[in-house]
């Protein structure tokens, strides 16, 4: 798909979709030898992480180590994140909280009106993209560049993050060449990654020094301590935060583990999940700001809450964005992450997005075959796919499948609760699928057809072959 | 020990091959099958879909049918696994009851059985797919993703074939991209899955490739009889009911 497509959803409110996730599939797949590539890459991070894990005898415990303390955790969310709160303040940190993304993106607008800031580096945050917050500062004038290289090439491209890790994975150094060449003057063709990454860094370098401002994201936050710990492998959020006045970090409430012990479980799970590295290269805790630093945390709900009111996915709040369900899943690996048209794609995207929006999101938790794989993956033992199927249910229950869907559903399941018809409609079947195949043997009106034969029809069925030879 | 047999709406209309195969191979096993005449589909299809409210008749027919048999098996793990998950009655003692007898063909030969040998021969190289409900569902064998031992229920009983050469596609354990409705609702992601899988199996070299889901293989031969390819799909049962004369070679 023309990347340029998507600048019309990227600035669009959460709602305005565009294309549905299979329709966006089936425009994705039409370059095949690129879908194989993509399909090839991630599923190399997804050996990576079989590697990993395989050198941790005691893996299993520790994911069930871990969903434990989730679990807990969000039972006592409100007594963590209050003490959080407190901790924080004590250590002089600067404590705001947002009910949605819009509060999210004005406090953050605040501070940087209050201190008159001009340039701002952000290092990845899913949240800030959750909340749509580049396009947003852009808006009001304020230059934020995102400093993590993948992030930088897709900011350069106007394009969102097709995945929460690896956020310019549905592009080639061919792509990320003719880009830089573009925005940065590299040279034209010159597809080398180390003269590349050498450009951003000299670019980023800029940008670093300039900035008086930095963003980040948080990955736990520490209840005990009220500090907080960002894992990162490009350091860009040490080197934004420690070259700024000002650091603001946004997080999620549900980030929040109860003791700086049990980042010893986290730490393990979280990097050995993502690529298959023991651990991200840095994993920064802050504390307190340092002499003359400002250092503000944003606490958002923005649906958090909502979705811990359901007691069917309210576990998906465990999820510590490592996306090894993306990379496992056969679907996102041949559909890419942009056909899922929201800031958190794959299986976990599916089953949090509805809670945001189930009218503009109807389609994802359809975007599976229910194989499972995500929920073996998943480090805090989320059941991806128990959900997706229970998502499913409910979005039918609220009126959005389709028309049709509904007809062919109704239709099928009176068909299918009464024997003597369902023998006649199996029946029939079989003689229009002999007798006159071109019924069914159309690409157009049959899916199916379009690069699959049809079964070959018997002449009796088992029921048929039974009576006549076993009665 | 009476066994009811449950044949899966498809499987009844287009795949009585594999059905005859299943009741047959129970039969040399020992059990006394019975088929309950009235009977259609689980409801996974619906269910599947987001109307398991829609279910209630395809339930009611199902427990109708096979209450009162010590257990019941069924050549398809997903389909076993649907009434495993979501079969419901007004007598929920009823369902229960079936929820908690009811077994995918080689669990039930493996667990239940128990046989230390099955008289069968098939000389073909054939590779193995394995259905995710069937898999991760039922667990009838590992999985790649857990750090746990390596099993497989269906490749102990295919090891029990004679002449038989069992291959494994590149990616063990790959969904093949049927999915039920996924498969028109989703169709292309569906088609480029299953001719990916089925382009490992190629590379295998296999004749035949085989699993304990019929649904997953229709599929799959679907592809393969698109790209006029000479791999065939055949269904477990049929090769562990199969006395092919095997040739010994100098």
């Amino acid at each position: 798909m023309d990347p340029r497509n998507f600048n019309k959803f990227y600035f669009a409110p959460i709602g305005a979709t565009t294309m549905s996730h299979s329709k966006a599939a089936g425009v994705f797949i039409q370059d095949e030898p690129r879908t194989d590539w993509h399909d090839e890459t991630l599923w190399f991070v997804r050996e990576k992480r079989d590697k990993a894990v395989r050198q941790v005898p005691e893996w299993e415990q520790l994911r069930e180590l871990a969903s434990g303390i989730k679990d807990h955790t969000l039972s006592n969310l409100d007594n963590y994140l209050s003490a959080f709160e407190k901790n924080a303040l004590a250590n002089g940190v600067k404590v705001h909280w947002a009910a949605d993304a819009a509060e999210h993106n004005d406090i953050i607008l605040q501070i940087i009106r209050e201190n008159n800031v001009l340039r701002i580096v952000k290092s990845k945050s899913m949240l800030t993209e959750e909340c749509h917050l580049n396009p947003f500062l852009i808006e009001h004038g304020v230059e934020v560049v995102d400093t993590d290289l993948g992030e930088r090439i897709v900011q350069f491209r106007n394009e969102p993050p097709s995945h929460i890790v690896l956020p310019a994975i549905h592009l080639k150094k061919q792509d990320v060449s003719q880009t830089f060449h573009e925005h940065l003057g590299t040279e034209a063709g010159n597809n080398d990654p180390q003269y590349l990454a050498e450009a951003a860094r000299i670019h980023l370098r800029d940008k670093f020094i300039q900035s008086q401002l930095a963003i980040t994201g948080v990955n736990f936050a520490v209840a005990e301590t009220g500090g907080f710990v960002v894992c990162t492998n490009e350091g860009n959020a040490d080197m934004g935060t420690h070259a700024a006045d000002i650091h603001i970090a946004c997080m999620g409430i549900e980030k929040i583990i109860p003791r700086a012990e049990h980042l010893s479980v986290f730490l393990r799970l979280l990097a050995r999940s993502a690529t298959g590295q023991p651990i991200t290269t840095y994993s920064s805790h802050f504390n307190r700001p340092r002499v003359g630093q400002q250092m503000h945390i944003v606490i958002v709900d923005n649906g958090r809450t909502k979705q811990l009111g359901r007691p069917d996915f309210r576990n998906s709040l465990k999820c510590i964005r490592c996306a090894a369900c993306f990379n496992t899943c056969p679907v996102y690996r041949r559909s890419g992450g942009h056909s899922y048209h929201t800031a958190v794609a794959g299986p976990i995207g599916s089953i949090l997005n509805p809670n945001l929006d189930m009218k503009a999101n109807a389609d994802l938790p359809f975007a599976s075959t229910l194989c499972g794989s995500c929920s073996n993956v998943c480090p805090v033992k989320i059941d991806i796919h128990v959900q997706l199927w229970k998502w499913r249910q409910v979005l039918t229950n609220e009126g959005y499948a389709p028309t049709g869907k509904k007809i062919a559903m109704g239709g099928m399941a009176f068909v299918l609760a009464h024997p003597s018809i369902y023998r006649i409609a199996g029946k029939m079947g079989r003689w229009v699928l002999r007798s006159l195949p071109f019924i069914t043997n159309n690409k157009t009106l049959n899916p199916w057809y379009k690069q699959r034969e049809m079964p070959t029809p018997p002449k009796q069925s088992f029921r048929d072959w039974y009576i006549k030879n076993k009665r | 020990m009476k066994v009811g047999l449950f044949i899966p709406c498809y499987i009844d209309q287009f795949y009585p091959q594999v059905a005859i195969a299943t009741m047959e191979l129970l039969e040399k096993l020992c059990c006394e099958v019975v088929f309950p005449l009235n009977q259609t589909c689980c409801g996974q299809p619906m269910a599947n879909s987001g109307f398991a409210n829609l279910d209630k008749g395809c339930d009611k027919n199902f427990v109708n049918n096979f209450s009162g048999v010590d257990y019941i098996v069924s050549p398809s793990g997903s389909c076993v696994l649907h009434v495993k998950e979501h079969l419901h009655d007004e007598d929920e003692s009823k369902s229960l009851q079936i929820r908690s007898h009811i077994y995918e063909l080689t669990e039930f030969i493996v667990d239940v059985l128990a046989v230390p040998n099955i008289t069968a021969a098939f000389p073909h190289r054939v590779g193995m797919h394995v259905s995710c409900h069937g898999q991760r569902g039922l667990h009838l064998s590992s999985m790649s993703e857990l750090v746990a031992p390596t099993f497989s229920k269906p490749a102990q009983l295919l090891g029990m074939v004679t002449g038989l050469v069992l291959t494994q596609p590149k990616r063990v354990d790959e969904c093949c991209g049927f999915g039920g409705t996924f498969c028109v609702f989703e169709e292309a992601v569906s088609a480029k899955m299953g001719k990916d899988r089925v382009s490992e199996h190629e590379a295998n070299n296999v004749e035949y490739i085989t699993g304990v889901d019929v649904s997953c293989l229709m599929h799959m031969e679907g592809i393969l009889k698109r790209q006029g390819s000479k791999i065939k799909t055949i269904h477990i049962a049929e090769i562990l009911n199969s006395m092919e004369a095997v040739t010994v070679s100098n």
